[in-house]
């Protein structure tokens, strides 16, 4: 990995990402990852050498328009079913610890 | 080894159709195979406690008579990625162990209804994310050929199950190669239909605009027979097609049978077919290929693609921005991981602690690196960038299939690489895509088939054949008509030529029985 590229993105900037992210990293992944990152990024930053102004930005690789279906009910999951998976439940709800922090 | 098992899924269709065997029989066969061999290879990671039962229950339907598909009773496997109502799916990912889906995906729901026997979960690399499956959080998958080397990935699992005789056909799903490039380096076959042609419901999705669901096998016949019971048209995804798609047995058929090659204008990708990264022996390969389509009447123009170049970077941003995106929904609420942290914390604190648990080295590196992607301030010059390269990879595309009909290139850059040699260099394992990314971005179909061994390594190569968007039907007609080609040429087929597992573990058990 070149040492310019290294430069480009910062141990901070990993952590705050990270944070974005909701992934908690240790000190090491932390380290490696942004020794990675600055190389991943100097690598997929060719990108900007052909993408002049006056080309459109492709989204979708086939176009497609305004898909709906009619509005009615369809089959849906039961309760039950959409909690199977579920780590913690109520019987009829998602459990989740506090949501606000102390500091919120 | 059973004889069942290595005949292709058409082949076993005709057994059980003349009720010379049984789908009970059939399917015993293939559990056996993998109960020998699969403790070697890894290509499963579950395996269906109630295949028998399922078999029983398509013989006691053809028995009294019932109409069934034409590949009613043959087992299939499925990649792990595809949810199963009856099996755990886990797209081998650690943050979704054990989890059973309250539903079926639609292609593997079509499977049940054509009566298809489905054999288990195939490995692959965490969420797809990898070219070698190393990246499972299960262990990695062996190749069949040499299983001190990759079976490529994602999808390595479905392409080892079905190298290694476990199964004759398979689901995959390719986003940046994911079908074709495992095809190449197990000497099988694999398609990555055109985006839309098969629904993507019930897949769990990579990055949705490049996610497509194809068939695996070990003919081109089958992968056919395969994407014509699981493509067409499916409410459920609404960047579904609702074209009528022709049959692609009938292709497949037409393209063994007839001189498909006469007037063919098949196009060599130049950016795609060789220089730095190309081992000699895939690039000596390939040029037999090209001298073999043109002996039978073929003409090989060469095509220019400039901004094929610039495919893999545009992919690296596009890829990790969507899955950012899609992985969000790993929040330790509704499925799979939860972590809490020691003395508690907010709901905000378990998610980040269960996706550090739950997630892998490359799932986290993607993730961070599409979050930085997408972030304010880098949006316009990486993400918006991507998508301009992506028109213009679509132009190119456009222009090449202006001179030909098809376009070709080796699907890989090289034949299997031993496990452990690329894990740890992120960019050398991207660059094993770099043959198939251009279709996930331009949304075209490719189709990868064995066209021989590598002479210094003896391993299989594969070539990839790409076509217009909707075009599907002509790549079965053209990738059978090679295969039948080279199979004349060589006398028997190339999967033929792969070591049976079975013997090297009968011997050791009578050496260590001695």
């Amino acid at each position: 990995m070149s040492e310019s590229s290294t430069a480009d993105i910062t141990a901070e900037q990993v952590a705050h990402l990270a944070h974005l992210a909701r992934i908690d990293l240790t000190p090491e992944e932390l380290q490696r990852l942004t020794g990675e990152l600055a190389q991943i990024v100097h690598a997929v930053e060719k990108v900007t050498e052909v993408a002049t102004s006056d080309i459109p930005a492709t989204s979708h690789p086939v176009a497609l328009h305004n898909v709906f279906r009619p509005d009615v009910v369809g089959a849906t999951l039961s309760t039950e079913a959409a909690l199977a998976g579920a780590p913690e439940h109520d019987g009829s709800r998602f459990k989740v610890s506090a949501i606000l922090g102390e500091e919120q | 080894m059973n004889e069942l098992t290595r005949m292709p899924a058409s082949e076993q269709a005709r057994l059980l159709a003349d009720r010379e065997v049984s789908a009970r029989e059939l399917t015993a066969a293939h559990l056996d195979r993998i109960a020998a061999v699969d403790e070697q290879v890894h290509a499963f990671l579950h395996v269906n406690e109630r295949a028998l039962e399922v078999a029983e229950s398509i013989d006691a339907r053809r028995a009294a008579g019932e109409a069934v598909g034409e590949l009613a009773g043959v087992p299939v496997a499925i990649k792990d990625v595809l949810c199963t109502s009856d099996m755990p799916t886990t797209a081998a990912s650690r943050i979704l162990e054990g989890w059973v889906p309250p539903y079926d995906a639609t292609v593997v729901s079509r499977l049940r209804e054509a009566g298809l026997v489905p054999l288990g979960k195939t490995n692959m690399d965490e969420f797809a994310m990898g070219s070698s499956t190393e990246h499972s959080a299960y262990g990695p998958t062996r190749n069949p050929w040499d299983l001190e080397r990759i079976p490529g990935g994602s999808g390595g699992g479905s392409s080892a199950a079905v190298a290694a005789f476990e199964a004759a056909i398979a689901l995959g799903s390719d986003t940046g190669g994911s079908i074709r490039q495992p095809a190449a380096v197990t000497g099988t076959v694999g398609m990555k239909p055109t985006y839309g042609g098969v629904s993507r419901y019930g897949a769990i999705a990579l990055a949705s605009s490049l996610d497509q669901v194809g068939p695996v096998s070990r003919t081109v016949l089958d992968s056919a027979m395969l994407h014509d019971i699981i493509g067409g048209h499916d409410p459920r995804d609404s960047t579904s097609l609702t074209d009528q798609w022709p049959s692609f047995t009938e292709a497949a058929r037409a393209g063994a049978r007839a001189e498909a090659f006469k007037g063919l204008r098949v196009g060599v990708v130049k950016q795609l077919s060789g220089g730095e990264g190309f081992q000699a022996g895939v690039t000596q390969r390939f040029e037999a290929a090209l001298t073999a389509m043109s002996d039978a009447g073929a003409e090989i123009v060469e095509v220019d693609a400039p901004n094929f170049e610039y495919a893999i970077a545009a992919y690296y941003l596009i890829l990790p921005a969507e899955a950012s995106s899609n992985l969000a929904k790993f929040d330790s609420v509704r499925f799979g991981l939860r972590v809490t942290p020691e003395g508690g914390g907010t709901v905000e604190d378990v998610m980040s602690a269960t996706r550090a648990a739950g997630f892998g080295d490359e799932v986290k590196r993607r993730v961070i690196l599409g979050t930085y992607a997408l972030s304010a301030g880098y949006y316009d010059a990486y993400y918006g960038s991507a998508q301009k390269v992506r028109t213009l990879i679509q132009r190119d595309f456009d222009a090449a299939f202006r001179q030909a009909d098809v376009l070709v290139s080796p699907s890989a850059p090289t034949t299997a690489f031993k496990l452990g040699e690329r894990v740890d260099d992120p960019l050398a394992m991207y660059l094993n895509d770099l043959t198939t990314i251009p279709a996930n971005l331009a949304g075209v179909p490719g189709i990868a088939l064995p066209i021989g061994l590598a002479p210094e390594d003896g391993l299989p190569v594969g070539i990839q054949f790409m076509a217009p968007q909707r075009a599907d039907a002509r790549l079965y007609e053209v990738g059978a008509a090679l295969e039948s080609l080279l199979e004349q040429a060589w006398g028997h087929t190339l999967i033929s030529q792969a070591p049976d597992l079975s013997l090297g573990e009968m011997l050791a058990a009578t050496e260590g029985a001695v």
